[in-house]
């Protein structure tokens, strides 16, 4: 297996290779057992430098990068668009510059423009963590989803994987397609025709509008959140019907013939695309998510703190 | 390139029976003590010797993987990431006593790196390091054997190749190797 990533920065899965991804998720397991240590921190990073530069709300991604940072020793810093000087008219590359003067190696950057830490990364010589780009990707969620799948099957390649939900608003499906089928998995994407991206097929994935159909073909089912705030215009009647059509409830698993595993980036929507009932069953590994979420952040940061 | 045989399998094993009862002599019963073995070739002698103890002993001894890539002091001196082998520490080191198992000492710092990474399980009451081969006049840091397999005089430009059984060689054999100056 290779030594080292092919790239300086992580800025979507769409630019690394199968054996990057790889290496990711190999050297994860090694920090998912650091984590679970009775002291969790190593000194890695300890000379290294990371501003975690939030342009969109978050909260798992922002903890998760935070302690991954912490758990390698590394100094953070960290900058929210909300009470900044972004309120006064300073540009992105203004921003991160005066940043980047204070000796900062890496930053970790959420931004709600699509290809903002592309353009980053093209003008500034820190490592670029992408950590979302709106509708775009968002590459260590995709990792983490991954990892935990391997997790719990051993190997992702011929999986059936359905992705379901708000595919046309989601930085989550996208990353997930491209990493899942560079890791040999089957991919199908489930919602209303509305929240299916015109061009959805041009990726290679299976699409199907009948929710009970997609959850007879897959293995598991990554459920994604309705992004009411992306949403411009209307693009279902109410809430309550796109729960009746698309919600995942439990009387459905009951109905399928085997028993598929539950995923969810959060925040959950409870009742809406997920009832509670699955989201807190044994089926459902959302914390396992979670937690692997911090070993994945631990395994890219210490990759590309590694590169030159 | 010149090779010179320093240990094989017979002798491999007379030594490692040999510092079993060194360390017997020390820990006596075993009580409250625990073996760790540095990754990646300290594992499999920490196997063996913990294999000969549960026979001299007549009892099952702990055993841990215990592996320092995350506490180096190069990483990034090199060209890639170090790769991390599997630390595997089923229990906890507090007020325990440690018999830390590598199979070479050259600079010390290997050693260093997993004392950082074995207190991060707890603070033990005691730590002996055996080592299989003790290369002299060469150490970084100063960091010294308990108990030593062979002592063995090299120059920097010669290299102490372990090959082990369970890496799939043949047999074991160690070797010092010689690369030709230019």
């Amino acid at each position: 297996m290779q030594k080292k990533l092919s790239v300086r920065h992580l800025l979507g899965i769409k630019n690394i290779t199968t054996d990057d991804i790889e290496l990711i998720l190999d050297t994860a397991s090694s920090f998912k057992e650091v984590i679970n240590r009775p002291i969790k921190k190593v000194p890695s990073l300890r000379d290294i430098t990371i501003a975690n530069i939030f342009f969109e709300n978050s909260t798992r991604t922002r903890l998760s990068f935070e302690l991954a940072e912490k758990r390698l020793s590394a100094d953070v810093i960290n900058f929210s668009a909300s009470g900044s000087s972004v309120k006064k008219g300073e540009t992105l590359l203004d921003t991160v510059n005066n940043i980047l003067a204070m000796k900062v190696d890496m930053v970790v950057m959420r931004h709600s423009s699509v290809g903002a830490p592309h353009f980053l990364s093209r003008h500034v010589k820190a490592h670029i963590i992408n950590a979302g780009d709106g509708t775009h990707e968002h590459p260590t969620q995709a990792l983490l989803d991954a990892f935990s799948i391997k997790e719990k099957f051993g190997t992702i390649a011929g999986k059936k994987v359905c992705i379901f939900g708000d595919i046309l608003h989601s930085r989550v499906a996208l990353s997930n397609i491209f990493c899942l089928q560079k890791l040999g998995a089957e991919v199908m994407v489930c919602g209303p025709p509305t929240l299916l991206p015109r061009y959805i097929k041009d990726l290679d994935v299976k699409v199907e509008t009948n929710l009970n159909k997609a959850l007879q073909w897959c293995d598991v089912a990554n459920v994604l959140r309705i992004q009411l705030e992306r949403q411009t215009i209307k693009y279902f009647p109410t809430l309550r019907e796109y729960a009746l059509y698309y919600g995942i409830n439990r009387s459905r698993l009951e109905h399928l013939d085997k028993e598929i595993l539950i995923m969810h980036p959060g925040p959950i929507n409870r009742g809406i695309e997920l009832s509670s009932d699955v989201a807190d069953s044994k089926h459902s590994i959302i914390l396992d998510q979670v937690e692997n979420g911090v070993a994945i952040r631990m395994a890219v940061l210490y990759l590309l703190a590694g590169m030159p | 390139m010149q090779k010179r045989k320093i240990f094989d399998n017979r002798l491999l094993q007379i030594t490692l029976e040999r510092l079993c009862y060194e360390v017997i002599e020390e820990f006596d019963e075993f009580e409250n003590t625990v073996i760790l073995g540095l990754q990646p070739k300290g594992i499999f002698l920490a196997e063996r010797i913990k294999q000969n103890l549960n026979r001299i002993l007549q009892k099952d001894i702990s055993l841990g993987y215990l592996d320092p890539t995350f506490h180096r002091d190069d990483f990034r001196k090199k060209d890639s990431p170090l790769r991390p082998n599997q630390t595997f520490v089923p229990f906890l080191l507090e007020d325990k006593k440690v018999l830390l198992i590598d199979d070479v000492l050259y600079t010390g710092r290997t050693v260093r790196a997993a004392l950082d990474a074995m207190i991060t399980f707890g603070r033990p009451a005691k730590v002996k390091l055996l080592v299989l081969i003790n290369r002299k006049y060469s150490r970084d840091i100063p960091i010294q054997p308990d108990y030593v397999g062979m002592e063995v005089n090299c120059m920097q430009h010669e290299k102490v190749l372990v090959e082990l059984k369970e890496q799939n060689a043949e047999s074991d054999n160690i070797w010092i190797i010689t690369k030709e100056e230019n």
